[in-house]
């Protein structure tokens, strides 16, 4: 019992104290769990870091489910997820009750009219950041352009085409080409 | 219903978004703005907000628009249907196929839906572009020019850029933010 509370304290201590998202969420889970308290190898958090990003869904929240479920089962899982939760929920239902009233104050809308901008600056760097970290093979540029033109298209006609298609198909070209691939070698070694 | 409709919609969202973080912002901004819950300024002023709060972007998105459209339910529902999805298919796979990343067919899967994320995050940047800076929806509206805002824009990336190849480690995007709401402040006031 006294595990399951330390799981759940540990995990809202660090829902509230992480700003900037997934990645800075993992550091502080890694160094809870794996340097401090000692309840999970490192090669093991790696291996579920390494599975947090290639699943769907928020990361933080991911490898939190994960942790868990490690520890103790799905109870723990349970508790990890609510209390990594917990924080964000309460600051942002608080937030959502006074935001509008924030805003119709003149001098805090033209700031804020500064901030939308500096938004679309941080979406556009974290793109050309993740497109600097993306491997360069055909298959990659051509999933990339194709993705960009189209949605850039799309919404200068207003056509609707759902984000959804966009990712399954190009996980189907992915599996596609492996497959083709796949059946290449093995007539090479028929042969 | 509401409740219902909030559930389904960031049910997809925590179902279908590779990637994490900025990676998901394309299809939230999707679904808040086909039905109406958020216009697109309101969706970057919340993108700040969760920025300089904790915890995940996507469930504090989903715990802002659920509170703006159906009260402490409506945010207590949305919430849930970003986060179930994470949660069951972390749940299987920590149960029962732990070394999910070995299969072959998942990591072509998954390597085709990485370049896909990237597109993605690029284009609904300059989507967004477009419809802030130059009112530019759709071919059918006419572009006007927010001369101050591409102002803000321009300074905004070039201290961001100039600080990182001093420093050589990027500028916190906190500060960013308070820059730009200065930046805003006084050019909105003149």
């Amino acid at each position: 019992m006294k595990k399951h509370l330390d799981l759940f304290l540990t995990m809202l201590k660090i829902g509230l104290f992480t700003f900037g998202g997934g990645y800075a969420m993992i550091a502080l889970l890694e160094n809870e769990f794996v340097s401090k308290k000692k309840w999970i190898e490192k090669d093991e958090f790696l291996d579920m870091v390494a599975i947090a990003e290639s699943t769907p869904g928020p990361i933080a929240i991911n490898v939190s489910t994960y942790i868990g479920y490690k520890m103790l089962g799905f109870l723990g899982s349970l508790i990890a997820t609510v209390a990594v939760c917990i924080p964000s929920f309460v600051i942002i239902y608080t937030i959502s009750l006074f935001f509008d009233t924030f805003l119709s104050l003149t001098l805090v809308s033209y700031a804020f009219r500064g901030i939308q901008v500096c938004v679309i600056w941080l979406i556009l760097s974290a793109g050309l950041k993740m497109l600097k970290q993306m491997k360069k093979t055909p298959l990659n540029i051509v999933i990339l352009s194709a993705v960009i033109l189209c949605m850039v298209a799309f919404s200068v006609f207003s056509a609707s085409f759902s984000t959804i298609f966009y990712i399954l198909i190009s996980g189907t070209v992915g599996l596609f080409v492996y497959l083709i691939s796949l059946l290449r070698k093995r007539k090479e070694n028929d042969e | 219903m509401i409740y219902i409709e909030l559930f389904l919609n960031f049910l997809q969202v925590g179902a279908v978004s590779f990637g994490g973080g900025y990676a998901m912002i394309s299809l939230i901004r999707e679904k808040v703005l086909m039905n109406g819950w958020l216009s697109e300024g309101e969706l970057l002023n919340m993108i700040a907000v969760s920025e300089s709060t904790p915890g995940p972007i996507a469930v504090n998105m989903a715990t802002f628009v659920g509170s703006k459209q159906g009260g402490i339910l409506g945010s207590f529902v949305a919430t849930l249907g970003v986060v179930l999805p994470s949660f069951i298919i972390i749940l299987i796979i920590a149960s029962l196929i732990r070394n999910f990343l070995k299969y072959k067919g998942i990591q072509a899967f998954l390597g085709g839906i990485r370049p896909c994320v990237v597109g993605l995050i690029l284009a609904t940047a300059l989507t967004m572009l477009m419809s802030s800076l130059f009112a530019f929806k759709s071919i059918d509206s006419e572009a006007t020019l927010d001369a101050k805002g591409l102002i803000i824009f321009a300074v905004i990336a070039a201290t961001a850029v100039i600080y990182k190849r001093i420093k050589e480690k990027p500028l916190s995007p906190i500060l960013l933010i308070l820059l730009s709401a200065g930046l805003g402040m006084v050019m909105y006031s003149i």
